[in-house]
């Protein structure tokens, strides 16, 4: 593993809110490419804060966050909103889905905004892709439903099929399990995990749960690797 | 493109508030454009009053006062013109017809107007219509009238009836202290309705005004039994000796203003000519200022109108937290964010605009028939003018402008939310 470039490398971030107290002060962390990595925290460990820095969200922090290779500080904040929808996937805890939109919709979205995503389809119609992600997450007969008549579970799958659409190269999932009940957690994991490997994506996943740890290829506690507060 | 599929998709999700929204801005404009088109159209149709007219010749005087007698009935001559010069007039070369009129009767406070054939004739208004008959046919005897529309509904007078005409002007609804009683009049027809100053008057001939004051010396009235007998007169033995004013064609517009200068120059007698359509204009702004009070009020509706899709789009942001943290997350950057509630801003007042238009010419298009039949205007159903077009333009802007206000509290929004949101 350690010969493969990593996807995430920070070294001697430290983040707060204005001048607020030191939310994160992470001296060294790192997932390499094509890991599966659990990151768990009890709430107000920073997970959400450090996601927001990871995606290129929050700026105004010291320290080095390389994503994917690129150091976010260096880019400007139009090339890191494209290269979060070009190169990121992203699911939230809840309600990831635009509720205006079809299924189908809500799944092409990113695909619709960044040209560059689109590119990385390598020419297969958005609709057929989005079809075969649903497919592999077993939604597709989902597509052309309007998103409010879904389960959770389901928006879920659909958020995670949006994520994936385009193959980023790494998926960022902020708690997505949590409003599942058990069964299905596991069955949504398994799906995104064969996802990201037929994508090829690097998956870290946030989650104060731990019940799930196990199925990852490496598990890190938050608190531990965070020295803010301490 | 995203974008505007975007902000559709998520108008339509909202269909109550935008179609309020859509419904409040659509009627403001409707509002803005038709008191447009009424003020155009009560322009017109008074600028309209009389058409084709070159020239208004009378007695010199006030201009204002002339127009005001000879077109609305309005107010009297000070000084009538004799017959002579009329027809001196008549006759120029360079004058294609005239219309005589001779003033100063009434019957029940309607205008009573000595004229001759040319005025069914050539008399024209709102461009190019002319005097037809609901019923009956034009006076060709002495002691005949014919009624304006509005005087045959008003004193529900048909043809045959006998009128008695006043000597001298009374108000409406009251008796002249002198009637012509001995001289009745048959109604020989009813004019059709023209929503002018026409269908306020009675009709007789020229010389059924010499006819009534035959007799009479130095203003009043022949002794009682030293009257001339109605049956003794005919169109025939009548003269007229003068008329009150006259209405003039040339046969060229150029020659108008030569005429014009001529007239007011004629040594035989003191004469004005004006030319109806500037003294129309001089008229109406005097009394056009209540249409810019008119427009302020309809500046207001539209303010309130886009103050409302302002509110609208305002209070939907907290509700679509959620929406734009998404949207931020797979890749929307503020830019986006803030262009998509400004496109929303927009497609609501260009939607608005759309059906402000469509309501104004639906509407006009079914009431313009019963406007112009009640109130005499009509209100044309033409593209919207130079200043309605700059109006619709002004509100899209506006609404564009406006779409600022919610999109920056959104772009702040997403900037402290980032995404994460608190719900």
């Amino acid at each position: 593993m350690s010969e493969a470039p990593s996807a995430i490398r920070l070294t001697d971030l430290h983040f707060s809110y204005g001048k607020g107290p030191e939310i994160l002060n992470i001296p060294s962390f790192e997932v390499k490419a094509g890991e599966k990595v659990f990151l768990f925290g009890p709430s107000g460990s920073g997970k959400t804060t450090l996601l927001g820095v990871l995606a290129g969200v929050l700026g105004g922090y010291t320290g080095q966050v390389e994503v994917l290779g690129r150091d976010v500080a260096k880019l400007s904040g139009s090339q890191r909103d494209a290269f979060r929808g070009s190169h990121l996937g992203y699911i939230f805890q809840l309600f990831n889905l635009i509720p205006y939109l079809s299924v189908m919709e809500n799944i092409t979205l990113p695909c619709r905004l960044s040209a560059e995503r689109r590119g990385r389809l390598n020419g297969t119609p958005m609709e057929q892709a989005a079809h075969a992600v649903a497919k592999r997450l077993g939604i597709d007969e989902l597509l052309g439903k309007r998103v409010t008549n879904l389960s959770v579970g389901q928006q879920q799958r659909v958020a995670a099929a949006r994520s994936l659409l385009g193959t980023p190269e790494l998926i960022i999932a902020d708690e997505p399990t949590s409003s599942l009940d058990y069964d299905h957690r596991e069955k949504f994991l398994e799906l995104l995990f064969e996802s990201c490997k037929a994508a090829e994506s690097t998956l870290l996943f946030v989650s104060h749960d731990r019940s799930l740890m196990h199925l990852f290829d490496r598990q890190l506690s938050l608190p531990e690797i965070n020295k803010a507060g301490a | 493109m995203v974008l505007l599929s975007l902000a559709y998709h998520s108008l339509k999700n909202r269909v109550l508030t935008t179609t309020l929204t859509v419904f409040s801005i659509g009627l403001s404009i409707a509002l803005l454009i038709g008191v447009e088109n009424v003020r155009v159209g009560a322009r017109e149709s008074f600028a309209n009053t009389i058409s084709q007219t070159d020239l208004i010749v009378g007695a010199r005087g006030g201009s204002l006062q002339l127009l005001l007698y000879s077109v609305f009935r309005i107010g009297a001559a000070t000084n009538n013109i004799t017959y002579q010069t009329y027809e001196h007039w008549k006759n120029h070369p360079a004058v294609a017809w005239t219309i005589p009129y001779s003033l100063g009767d009434s019957h029940r406070g309607f205008r009573v107007v000595g004229t001759d054939e040319n005025f069914y004739t050539h008399y024209r208004y709102r461009r190019d219509r002319s005097i037809t008959f609901e019923t009956g046919r034009l006076p060709q005897d002495v002691f005949e009238v014919a009624l304006g529309s509005d005087v045959a509904r008003t004193l529900g007078y048909k043809t045959g009836d006998k009128v008695v005409i006043t000597h001298g002007v009374a108000a409406a609804g009251g008796r002249g202290i002198l009637d012509h009683g001995d001289k009745p009049f048959t109604v020989s027809g009813v004019l059709a309705k023209t929503a002018t100053p026409v269908d306020r008057s009675l009709y007789i001939q020229l010389e059924g005004i010499s006819a009534v004051h035959i007799d009479w010396t130095d203003g009043a009235p022949p002794l009682p039994g030293e009257e001339v007998p109605a049956a003794k007169i005919t169109k025939q033995s009548m003269k007229v000796d003068q008329i009150t004013s006259f209405l003039l064609r040339s046969k060229s517009r150029i020659d108008t203003l030569r005429l014009q200068r001529e007239i007011s120059t004629y040594t035989e007698e003191p004469l004005q000519a004006i030319i109806p359509g500037l003294t129309l204009q001089e008229l109406w702004r005097t009394i056009g200022y209540a249409e810019d009070a008119l427009t302020v009020v309809t500046f207001f509706v539209i303010i309130v109108g886009l103050l409302g899709m302002l509110v609208s789009l305002y209070t939907s942001l907290n509700e679509r937290r959620r929406e734009m943290a998404i949207l931020r997350a797979i890749g929307a950057g503020p830019f986006k964010i803030i262009s998509l509630l400004v496109l929303e801003s927009f497609l609501l007042s260009v939607a608005g605009c759309v059906l402000g238009v469509g309501l104004v010419y639906g509407l006009s298009a079914a009431f313009q028939p019963i406007i112009e039949q009640h109130f005499g205007l009509y209100i044309p159903i033409q593209p919207p003018t130079m200043t309605g077009w700059i109006y619709l333009g002004a509100v899209a802007v506006a609404g564009l402008i406006i779409g600022f206000i919610p999109a920056w509290k959104a772009y702040r929004n997403t900037l402290s939310d980032g995404l994460s949101v608190r719900l």
